[in-house]
């Protein structure tokens, strides 16, 4: 480090900030409610990365003596009306669900976090182009705007991965914006310009930062929305195309033998909802250690 | 006021004309020719062109933009292709279901929500408290759809109080129709509901007015029931306008699952059958209900509050 940088940083009070919540996001620093989310969150994540080994039939094993059985030792989740095993489907579908839900939370965060906060440190007319379009894109309804795009690219996994991030980047733009507004008027801001740092250094490496940390945090509320988007999506048959699953269209799948066959459509449901679970109680841990943090 | 409203309805023009320069572009973008897509790889060439020149996709863009732009402020949203008819007669042929559903289920998510809040703000982090919490945790995760299936799988097939498909109007047929659809939209939104105006409760709990009426003896149901509810509705008109898209979005599922005939299950058969202009202008009615919604509220919440419409500059 050079004597510049190592004389730029003291004066930053911002400095010892992020210190500080750098060791509360370390894994000794989370709440008991964080950590039963982070394990749910591991679990299932674990299960979907080893599905190969962990599925005990294939994906699309056709098994035309045990159609519709109900859920046994041998079939953990029963099977559906062509006798294949819902619990492998459910573990392969988890596989290109998380996948996909990772992808489309963790790509347009980056984009959306330097556009909001080059528009909130600049101001003026960029920020005002910026705060009107991020302005129309949260105006459509989230599902109604992503359909729109898959209408436009065609169904299929190729349609959600490019229509979900085209519209969710506005989200943590806005958001990213009105963090550095305060930001930016931070005492170790006006050092930067003081210390006649450049202004992309002084986004990048001192501002940026300290935005990071709420929208990591909303990204967690954002997988949720995102998986559920995911599985409403597959439900109508805009997601994996068939005879590949997504969480989705096992429901969708289920939902003709809904009387006869409850677990079909049931239980891949239930996934759905112990992510979105685990999700919510890391989200919810990490914030409260935002406030606590917060008010010292 | 006046200046306050002027701004307001100012910033919804510029967002809805945003809205108009978006859906505009979205047929633009499709790779390819969408005239192609839509008629088919058996469509002749001068079929093509027919139809290329009824949209107007043969003139200058411009001159396109201000066509869609003044057809569409005079209520001609054209005409879909895969169906023959006017969009916009379409449009209102379909528009009730979805209004009825969007409309009880955030009755519902009000008549579920907002008992729940004032229960949960009585006794914070007291075991109702913690109850309600793990409950709006779940409903919260649940996706709307699989809550529909499974309200169908209860109410419609096991107990049959319910049909489980199908829309009937009037009052007595959305009762019977809507009851479950609504409920399953209702129970995500209450979540939201119960966890806003609680914490909202709680900060107004905190106000010094509270605790004059607390010393005047009123007992604590009064006093978080009527004195801390009034001034924390507000932020349930908030949350409710906030979360439009969301039901908007949620009706679109829905629909599908109970099999309704309104404007989501359109927007679905409108992608499948890839009729663009179908689907331009559902995003754009979406849109501007979205706009008109939080202008709306954010009128009321000036009118209600003078706070807002002389902070607002």
């Amino acid at each position: 480090m050079s004597a510049i940088e190592a004389l730029g940083q003291p004066p930053a009070p911002a400095a010892p900030v992020v210190e500080r919540h750098r060791r509360a996001s370390g894994l000794r620093g989370l709440s008991l409610q964080a950590k039963i989310g982070a394990g749910i969150l591991a679990v299932l994540v674990l299960a979907g990365a080893l599905a190969p080994l962990i599925a005990p039939y294939g994906q699309n094993a056709l098994d035309f003596d045990h159609i519709l059985s109900a859920p046994s030792l041998s079939h953990l989740m029963g099977t559906d009306s062509t006798g294949r095993d819902v619990f492998s489907r459910t573990l392969y579908a988890l596989r290109v669900d998380l996948a996909i839900v990772v992808f489309v939370t963790y790509v347009p965060l980056p984009i959306g976090v330097l556009v909001g906060a080059v528009a909130g440190y600049f101001g003026g007319w960029l920020d005002a182009i910026v705060s009107r379009i991020t302005d129309t894109m949260i105006a459509f309804p989230f599902m109604v705007l992503v359909i729109a795009v898959i209408a436009i690219v065609g169904p299929g996994v190729k349609g959600v991965l490019i229509g979900v991030p085209i519209v969710a980047w506005a989200l943590y733009a806005r958001l990213a914006r009105s963090e550095m507004l305060v930001v930016r008027e931070q005492p170790f801001m006006l050092a930067t310009t003081a210390l006649g740092y450049s202004k992309r250094r002084a986004i990048l490496r001192h501002a940026v930062p300290n935005l990071m940390r709420s929208c990591l945090i909303y990204s967690t509320l954002d997988m949720v929305v995102n998986l559920l988007l995911l599985a409403s999506l597959a439900y109508l048959g805009l997601g994996a195309q068939p005879p590949n699953a997504e969480l989705g269209s096992i429901i969708a799948d289920g939902q003709t033998t809904l009387l006869s066959a409850w677990w079909v459509a049931t239980l891949p449901g239930l996934v759905l909802v112990v992510f979105g679970v685990g999700a919510g109680l890391l989200g919810d841990g990490l914030s409260d250690g935002r406030l606590r943090g917060g008010a010292q | 006021m006046l200046t306050y409203l002027i701004r307001r309805l100012a910033l919804a023009v510029v967002v809805l004309f945003c809205l108009l320069v978006a859906t505009f572009f979205m047929i633009h973008l499709v790779p390819g020719d969408p005239v192609q897509i839509v008629l088919g790889g058996r469509a002749t060439p001068q079929a093509i062109a027919d139809v290329r020149h009824q949209l107007d996709l043969d003139r200058p863009i411009l001159t396109q933009f201000w066509l869609y732009v003044s057809h569409t402020l005079q209520g001609d949203f054209g005409t879909a292709f895969t169906l023959g008819s006017p969009v916009g007669e379409i449009l209102t042929q379909r528009v009730g279901p979805s209004a009825a559903l969007i409309g009880y289920g955030m009755l519902l998510s009000l008549l579920i929500g907002v008992p729940l809040a004032i229960l949960a703000a009585l006794r914070p982090n007291g075991w109702i408290d913690n109850a309600i919490r793990v409950a709006t945790t779940l409903t919260f995760a649940m996706p709307g759809f699989w809550l529909g299936l499974m309200l169908a799988l209860i109410f419609g097939l096991e107990l049959g109080w319910f049909p489980v498909s199908g829309y009937s109007g009037g009052i007595g047929g959305i009762l019977r129709t809507l009851t479950l659809p609504a409920l399953a939209l209702g129970l995500g939104l209450a979540a939201v509901v119960v966890r806003t105006l609680r914490s909202s409760l709680l900060e107004v709990l905190q106000s010094e007015y509270i605790e004059a009426a607390r010393s005047r003896g009123l007992r604590e149901l009064r006093v978080v029931g009527k004195h801390a509810l009034r001034n924390s509705l507000m932020n349930t008109l908030t949350i409710l306008s906030v979360n439009i898209g969301f039901l908007i979005g949620g009706t679109v599922v829905l629909e599908q699952v109970f099999q309704i005939p309104g404007l989501g299950s359109l927007l679905v058969e409108a992608v499948e059958k890839r009729d663009y202009q179908l689907v331009q202008a559902l995003a754009l009615l979406a849109g501007a209900a979205v706009v008109l919604a939080s202008l709306a509220s954010d009128i009321v919440q000036a009118f209600l509050d003078p706070r807002v419409r002389l902070g607002g500059r």
